[in-house]
């Protein structure tokens, strides 16, 4: 089986369906979410800050509009990883409310397990990304 | 059967009868599009809320019949497009342009037509940009907001200038012809100002005029209209006129509507709005205990004080600037 990244909201599932985004991006607009799009080629777990394609989506009622914006990070990233974060600023927080992958490397060889042997039999464990070595903007050219 | 009082329910019928097939087996059912989306309450409402406005009004129930109409002819698959519907609102200031708009966005979400129904109103400022490359972003952050709604520019003739071609508004006109053409199910574009700009605004840009389908105009408001638009502005606040502030009423909107910068609803909404801050004062002065009566009542005193009448010019009726976003309400 190849690597499947799992990340954020329905990640275990297969990957959603263009129709299936719009209908994500719906419910979250209907709640009253702005949205933001980032993309990264370090999809490392604890890589919180992946790159914003603009800025946070405020003011907008169609998914369509959304939608059209993911249209336009695919075209320039489609080898990178792309999500999708819903803000829920009802409570005074900044709080993602909702955040799912939209677009996937065409091919991903996933993470390298490194463990160390430390002392007194203790093992740290290291996560790598394969794709990491190469350096950034060079990653996922299957 | 329902029908909408339109002079034009023959064509409609037409209209459902000509299938391909030419059967005159009847498979849709007019009343039961009418009652699923409730088109006819917003209809029933607009006649109730806006006072005259009939040549408008009519004009909106033969949309709204077309559109019906052509939801029934795409279930039997004999429409391939949806019609255009991009329209233009002429008329003086004040005279209910934006009133409608939000209404009409209203119809067309009920109708199916338009998939949120929210309406954004931006003026020149909210599109034009400040340098080279600034324009077409700004312009489509705004067409990204009123997507799934209606886009309503207001004074949308400021947008070309004669005497500067490389005025950017120039970009922005090209940007919304394209939309215009090209997504007519994501966004309805409503054109709004006086008539006579609006006109030149057309003769010199023929490829917005070919693409507004309807023209409505409005027209200035009679004194007993603008009085009746008055009395349901203090009736959905809570107020009443005393007798004697209904006749000083009627006098000062004479006067005003012959002083510069009169805007039909807009100064019957800041006169009274006036009159409530005179009458709160009055009552402050009065002191004592007031009855749910004297709370309700503007008198007279609240509508002579106003400087129409001391000083024979007109309050400043300045409106602040800005796009807006009107909610469908849910
Ligand atoms: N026919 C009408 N009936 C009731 N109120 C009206 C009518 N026309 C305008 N108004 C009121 O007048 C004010 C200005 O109307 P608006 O729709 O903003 O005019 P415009 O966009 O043409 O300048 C609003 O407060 C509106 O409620
Ligand atoms: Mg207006």
């Amino acid at each position: 089986m190849t690597f499947h990244l799992t990340q954020g909201t329905f990640s275990h599932l297969p990957p959603l369906t263009d129709d299936e985004i719009a209908l994500q991006v719906q419910y979250c607009l209907d709640n009253n979410w702005p949205l933001n799009i980032e993309y990264t080629d370090d999809p490392h777990p604890r890589n919180t800050y992946w790159d914003m394609w603009g800025l946070p989506m405020f003011d907008i009622k169609d998914a369509k509009a959304i939608v059209f914006e993911i249209n336009e990070c695919r075209k320039a990233f489609g080898n990178y990883y792309i999500r999708v974060s819903a803000y829920d600023r009802t409570k005074g927080r900044q709080t993602i409310a909702l955040s799912f992958i939209v677009n996937r490397p065409e091919h991903d060889p996933g993470f390298s397990l490194t463990r160390q042997e430390s002392h007194d039999r203790v093992i740290r464990y290291t996560l790598r990304d394969y794709e990491t070595d190469k350096p950034k903007g060079e990653r996922y050219k299957s | 059967m329902t029908t909408l009082p339109t002079p034009d329910t023959e064509k409609q019928n037409d209209a459902v009868n000509a299938t391909q097939d030419t059967s005159q087996e009847a498979n849709v059912d007019v009343s039961s599009v009418l009652e699923e989306s409730h088109v006819l309450d917003v209809l029933d409402k607009l006649d109730e809320e806006l006072v005259g406005l009939t040549s408008v009004k009519m004009r909106i129930r033969e949309i709204a019949s077309l559109l019906v109409v052509d939801r029934l002819r795409r279930t039997l698959e004999l429409t391939t497009r949806p019609p255009s519907l991009h329209m233009s609102f002429t008329g003086p200031p004040g005279t209910g342009k934006t009133s409608v708009a939000m209404r009409m966005a209203t119809i067309l979400h009920r109708l199916n037509y338009v998939r949120r129904g929210h309406l954004v109103a931006v003026t020149r400022d909210d599109l034009v940009g400040q340098y080279i490359g600034h324009t077409a972003p700004k312009t489509k952050e705004i067409l990204k907001r009123a997507m799934g709604g209606v886009l309503f520019i207001d004074e949308a003739y400021y947008l070309y200038r004669q005497e500067n071609e490389r005025d950017y508004g120039q970009e922005v006109i090209e940007v919304l012809l394209q939309v215009m053409e090209n997504q007519r199910e994501d966004i309805v574009v409503i054109l709004a100002g006086y008539k006579d700009r609006m006109e030149t605004f057309f003769q010199s840009n023929p490829g917005v005029s070919s693409r507004i389908a309807h023209h409505l105009d409005f027209p200035n408001y009679t004194i007993e209209e603008l009085l009746a638009i008055a009395h349901i502005m203090l009736a959905e606040q809570m107020y009443r006129f005393s007798p004697e502030a209904e006749k000083a009423f009627e006098a000062y909107l004479n006067k005003r509507m012959e002083m510069p910068r009169f805007s039909n609803g807009r100064s019957v909404r800041n006169a009274l709005d006036r009159a409530r801050l005179r009458q709160a004062n009055r009552l402050i002065a009065k002191g004592g205990k007031l009855s749910r009566m004297d709370l309700m009542t503007i008198e007279a005193e609240d509508i002579l004080a106003s400087r129409v009448f001391t000083e024979g010019i007109p309050e400043n009726e300045e409106k602040a600037p800005g796009p807006e976003m009107h909610e469908q309400p849910k």
